[in-house]
């Protein structure tokens, strides 16, 4: 075998084995996908079936027994609601840090981050107790607080990095034309980094939408995002598995999709602009 | 003027997350000392230790503190080895690379509680399941994996969740590997071996420390895989300290021993910190 066809060779082999494992770490997604357009009897039909007619009354049945498009809507609300506050109040301060560094932005940082090392189960019990007393269990604006608190921290980070990477120049010759530093914001780094904006929002969009620990414990019917009503189909009576693969495919795939078109700025935010 | 002004910017955010984390777990360390259970109102009074005596001699603390560090590390271990080893595979150009790295960080956007229930029906049902379907086509005894192996199945779980987050950021990271420095070793006769051993390893330490500390802040609080599929059982195999401690204060309403307990996992979650952040702290770039 000449050179050459040595590395075809091998092209050929890594390829193989990479879509190997690509597809066995996908099958659970692609199975519970196909199961949502199976009958309940064709669901746990043993062997399994992988070719069948297509239903699609599965989805429409989700919605009469949970009222999916409910606790999509909180979903949206809430993702949406504590995003877009957690942006307004992250990007002055990622602003000053960058472009206004003293001597303790280091140390403030950190400690933002070492927020996030705080245990949510360590302060369960008060955020409950604070919630219920204050009306908002089982309230979307509770979730959007508790979310935007949540996240606040990386949004500032992730928001911070963009920020620093701006050149510095256009700053400098707004400043000689007597821009202040407000001016400087909203007029020349807002617009320079709309793009950093955004995926810092389709981050904090994609962990609201996924968070489960606060969503199970602070709602139950009225306020409950989707990883909430999910949930409520663990319980024996719920176990259709046809109707439980439709709703876990209508709650999942937006997000999946989302995060396909956005991964790249995933890792820089979830790594806190370590790895690029 | 222009230092008040960015200390105005800054105020916001430095005032309410000081807020969310002063308020609540001083709450928390206040009702660690007085005897408060909701189901008994108006009986609060001070109780000194008793509460951190009462959740640290429950029958289920101990093995809840070492399933919590079993996830852990099996979890840690798991995603990094894999990670590592797979987006070194998916590194090089093949055909379709692009579809593959989509289907690989997948997983990483499917909801916990999503997650659970996949798992729990449709993979490791013991009638039902693929497994048991895979195994009965082999001749095989099916295995009844929540009841007989909870554990692991929560580790399975997990694992499933966060490989692609390490796969994502590892292929990120290697793609800023100097490609010279890799040739110039192959013209030195090196092999593939090495130069993954000796090129490829040490340039992803930082990336490995970055996946570590954020899976550990993720991995302590595992509590919705637990929720939906085991709900900590059978006994207390699967429960983990947040699910104890859910345990203590949503179901049994002893706020104060439920709050003892949030102190012990915060302590827990301090002394992995402690050493984590300092090893990663200084990796970040500021």
């Amino acid at each position: 075998m000449t050179l050459t066809q040595q590395r075809k060779l091998k092209t050929i082999l890594v390829g193989l084995a990479s879509w190997t494992v690509a597809l066995l770490l996908f099958f659970p997604i692609f199975w519970m996908f196909i199961t949502s357009f199976k009958t309940e009897l064709q669901a746990i039909s043993v062997p399994p079936q992988l070719f069948f007619e297509p239903t699609f009354e599965n989805f429409s049945l989700v919605q009469e027994r949970s009222d999916y498009l409910k606790h999509a809507w909180n979903s949206v609300v809430t993702s949406f609601g504590a995003t877009i506050l957690a942006l307004i109040i992250a990007i002055p301060a990622a602003y000053s840090m960058a472009f206004f560094p003293g001597k303790k932005t280091k140390d403030i940082l950190l400690w933002m981050l070492s927020t996030k090392m705080l245990p949510a189960v360590g302060v369960l019990v008060p955020i409950y107790i604070l919630s219920r007393d204050y009306g908002l269990l089982d309230s979307k604006l509770g979730l959007v607080i508790i979310f935007t608190l949540m996240n606040l921290p990386i949004i500032v980070w992730m928001l911070f990095s963009y920020f620093k990477d701006l050149p510095k120049e256009i700053l400098e010759a707004a400043r000689m034309d007597g821009a202040t530093p407000w001016d400087e914001m909203i007029k020349v780094v807002l617009p320079l980094s709309v793009g950093g904006i955004a995926s810092t929002g389709l981050l904090s969009i994609v962990l609201c939408w996924n968070e489960a620990f606060w969503s199970l414990n602070l709602t139950a019917s009225e306020a409950a995002p989707l990883t909430a009503m999910i949930a409520s189909y663990s319980s024996p009576e719920g176990l259709f598995w046809a109707k439980l693969s439709a709703a876990s495919t209508l709650a999942c795939a937006p997000i999946v999709i989302f995060g396909w078109f956005c991964q790249k700025q995933l890792v820089q935010g979830l790594t806190f602009g370590a790895v690029k | 003027m222009k230092r008040s002004i960015t200390r105005l910017l800054m105020a916001p955010s430095v005032v309410l997350l000081l807020a969310w984390m002063i308020v609540p777990l001083s709450m928390t360390i206040y009702f660690s000392t007085i005897n408060y259970n909701l189901l008994y109102p108006g009986r609060n009074n001070f109780v000194g230790w008793m509460n951190f005596e009462f959740f640290v001699t429950d029958p289920g603390f101990w093995i809840a503190v070492s399933n919590t560090l079993i996830l852990l590390i099996s979890v840690l271990v798991i995603t990094v080895v894999l990670g590592v080893a797979l987006s070194a595979l998916i590194d090089k150009p093949f055909f379709g690379r692009n579809i593959v790295r989509v289907l690989l960080i997948s997983p990483f956007f499917i909801m916990p509680t999503v997650n659970a229930l996949i798992w729990k029906n449709m993979m490791m049902n013991p009638v039902y399941g693929i497994f048991a379907w895979i195994s009965n086509s082999l001749g095989l005894e099916p295995i009844d994996w929540l009841s007989d192996y909870p554990l692991m199945s929560i580790i399975i779980m997990v694992s499933w969740q966060w490989l692609p987050f390490a796969i994502l950021v590892f292929v990120t990271a290697l793609q800023s590997q100097d490609t010279e420095q890799k040739e110039a070793a192959q013209m030195d006769g090196a092999n593939g071996w090495h130069i993954f051993r000796y090129l490829t390893v040490p340039h992803l330490a930082r990336p490995i420390a970055v996946v570590v500390m954020i899976e550990t802040i993720f991995l302590l609080a595992v509590f919705a895989e637990i929720y939906v599929s085991t709900g900590g059982g059978p006994g207390y195999d699967s429960t983990n300290l947040a699910y104890l401690i859910y345990n203590q204060a949503l179901l049994q309403y002893d706020v104060g021993v439920a709050s003892a307990g949030g102190l012990f996992a915060v302590l827990l979650a301090n002394i992995v910190a402690f050493f984590l952040i300092r090893a990663v702290g200084k990796n970040l770039t500021v």
